[in-house]
């Protein structure tokens, strides 16, 4: 089964190709009597394509199993099926290893920048440790001069390489995070919500900071937010989940103008639009309810039950995800006969 | 119009081992009865600080000078014991996350009744239906039953709901809440952005709202006050602020914000810099350094004037940026 491939950069091999993944957490429930375990899929069937200098958006609201599908893509966690082809070679099943040599490669930014940088080493270290970590005789002259280069290409100051995480705002802390991430010169960076935990105003410096990056280093990228707005604005296509599924893969103006799936549709019209005059549009998502329960999904297709168009037929059979003539996926029995255009054209 | 609520010359400073921190630096704005003010700032611009000031609940190591009056009253006068009949009943407020203000070892009916008994001075089971009627109100299905079950049986979503329920339990008169959907997803921080609203017109109830995104409030907001380092820098109705910004550093906050509804420029314009630091503030103008519009004048503190009715700016620009 081949999953939906890039559409501007199709005739490109693309880097990496992901079928059917799915990620099974067992969790622990019931009392000291009763106790059993139930499994919870927490990704369940994605699939997609990436290609070399492209950005993959994945947006869904929390417990969707955006950042479970960003750890099983790095072996961070082991899937229970599914292929993840690097180059070809596929990851799942490689031992530890060959593993870790591969994640020079492939790299990852945390969303907490503060948490994930150890508060006892000096930026310098941070940025160095992947090095002595994969070259373990690299000379000291060496480490200095490439710490350097990194610390000016994410913009820090050459003055600020001895200080400390703590001194640092959440801005500059995540400008250090991505220069750790590069710092291998990798070729695929997975960001699970950059930016999220930062200001509006830094918000949009790391954003144009990651997209400058990605332009000049033409690196594969993979990145994770809730916020449809920020993805929108970095990704060149987007991959909607809920519930570990995915919903809708569509280039991303498309997903603004015409959304193909309801859910992305409730998704694009909760955005709040930061002007007086658009004032109570944003109380009309018209979204039901709240996500049930991962260890409880719904039968036939898992949006069923807070989608505003539901039909007899969603209830009982799985909608897989589809090309639609046009280029874009989209897993929704009802997609041909919706029009959930947002923006007219023109 | 009378005034609900008043603050006038509100300082708030705090000891730290690095030396003072002047978190809130002569704070003034007043709240009528009925109206929404979004107070709009970066994290360390004092926004929340002068919050939990008013309230009397900022940290060992703060202290604040100044005047709040609730309904001509000086909150920041009075006694713990005098503070305590106000706050909750006539004053709520709602902080950012839930799962830290709600104490994980009580059921939601324990924390909620207290609550209701404690102000109102309802009986148990007065308090009870009241409580049920509010979590109803707030859209929590099925209240009869959940109200017996304990925070970490609810979602993000539902806790941040029921945080409203007993926010708005007694009826206060003012309500504030701190960044009340930064930790939400979009669909969540949408339904209550609408409940919030909603609530808040029936019962003409104020509320300040806390935040660091303009594009939150854009929607919800009478007035917005802009803070920077501790103080205002701009102030002015929401259809004001946002489309003819006076401060260039509201412009920036408005630009920074990405947009759906409009098509990808190709970098999104961010606020050079990053926010100061408190501990040493640069002379002149606070903005001055991430200032794309400084010029000599700048280094002199500007004073905030008043451009027209009801408005207010810290700039020394004569022409809106």
């Amino acid at each position: 089964m081949s999953g939906p491939a890039s559409g501007r950069r199709r005739k490109q091999r693309p880097v990496l190709k992901v079928q059917d993944l799915a990620v099974t957490y067992d969790i622990q429930q019931g009392g000291l009597l009763r106790r059993h375990t139930r499994p919870l899929n927490a990704v369940d069937g994605i699939s997609f394509e990436l290609a070399r200098g492209e950005t993959l958006g994945v947006v869904g609201e929390s417990g969707c199993g955006k950042s479970t599908l960003a750890r099983a893509l790095l072996g961070l966690v082991q899937p229970r099926r599914g292929r993840v082809l690097w180059l070809g070679e596929d990851l799942v099943g490689l031992d530890e290893k060959t593993l870790r040599k591969k994640r020079k490669e492939l790299q990852i930014i945390f969303q907490d920048p503060l948490a994930s940088l150890n508060p006892r080493m000096t930026v310098h270290d941070i940025i160095a440790e992947p090095l002595w970590t994969f070259y373990p005789k690299i000379a000291r002259v060496q480490v200095e001069e490439r710490v350097r280069g990194m610390m000016k290409m994410v913009g820090l100051l050459p003055n600020q390489i001895n200080r400390y995480p703590h001194e640092f705002s959440g801005g500059q802390c995540q400008r250090i995070g991505i220069a750790r991430a590069l710092v291998l010169n990798p070729r695929l960076i997975i960001c699970d919500e950059p930016v999220s935990a930062l200001d509006v105003s830094i918000q949009a410096q790391i954003i144009n900071l990651l997209k400058d990056l990605q332009r000049k280093l033409a690196l594969s990228l993979i990145f994770i937010a809730h916020d449809l707005a920020v993805v929108k604005h970095i990704s060149d296509r987007v991959m909607v989940m809920y519930l570990g599924r995915a919903m809708e893969v569509s280039s991303a103006p498309n997903l603004y103008r015409r959304p193909l799936h309801p859910y992305t549709s409730a998704l694009v019209k909760a955005v709040p639009i930061p002007d007086p005059a658009a004032r109570r549009r944003t109380a009309t998502s018209g979204l039901r309810g709240d996500m049930p329960s991962p260890l409880d999904p719904p039968a036939g297709c898992v949006f069923h039950p807070r989608c505003p168009y539901a039909v007899k037929r969603c209830e009982i059979e799985v909608p897989p995800l589809r090309r639609l003539p046009q280029g874009d996926w989209v897993a929704c029995h009802l997609a041909e006969e919706l029009d959930l255009t947002i923006v007219k054209s023109g | 119009m009378s005034v609900l609520l008043e603050v006038n010359g509100l300082d708030v400073r705090f000891e730290t081992p690095e030396g003072e921190v002047h978190a809130v630096r002569g704070l003034n704005f007043s709240l009528q009865p009925g109206e929404t003010l979004a107070i709009v700032g970066e994290s360390g611009s004092g926004k929340s600080q002068a919050m939990l000031a008013i309230l009397g609940l900022l940290a060992e190591n703060g202290a604040a000078t100044g005047q709040a009056r609730f309904k001509g009253e000086d909150l920041m006068a009075m006694t713990p014991q005098e503070l305590n009949r106000h706050r909750g009943r006539d004053i709520a407020m709602i902080f950012q996350d839930p799962m830290t203000s709600l104490n994980p070892y009580l059921s939601i009916e324990r924390q909620m009744i207290e609550v209701a008994m404690h102000h109102q001075g309802l009986g148990r089971r007065e308090a009870r239906t009241h409580a049920i009627e509010m979590l109803r109100a707030v859209r929590i299905p099925d209240p009869e039953t959940r109200i017996r079950q304990y925070p970490h049986e609810f979602s993000g979503g539902m806790r941040q709901r029921i945080m409203i329920a007993i926010g708005l339990l007694c009826e206060p008169d003012v309500l504030i809440a701190d960044e009340p959907t930064t930790a939400l997803d979009v669909t969540v921080q949408s339904q209550l952005a609408a409940l919030v609203d909603e609530v808040v017109a029936r019962s003409n109830m104020a509320a300040i709202l806390i935040t660091h995104d303009l594009g939150v409030v854009a929607g919800m907001s009478d007035r917005v006050l802009v803070m920077y380092a501790g103080e205002v820098v701009e102030y002015g109705t929401v259809e004001q602020i946002y489309a003819q910004p006076l401060h260039p550093y509201t412009r920036g906050l408005i630009d920074s914000v990405p947009r759906l509804d409009r098509e990808d420029h190709e970098a999104l314009h961010a606020i050079p810099g990053n926010p100061p630091n408190m501990l040493a503030l640069p002379p002149g103008c606070s903005f001055r350094e991430r200032c794309a519009h400084a010029f000599e004048a700048c280094a002199e503190a500007p004073e905030l004037s008043e451009p027209g009715e009801g408005r207010l700016k810290r700039c020394h620009l004569e022409k809106a940026p």
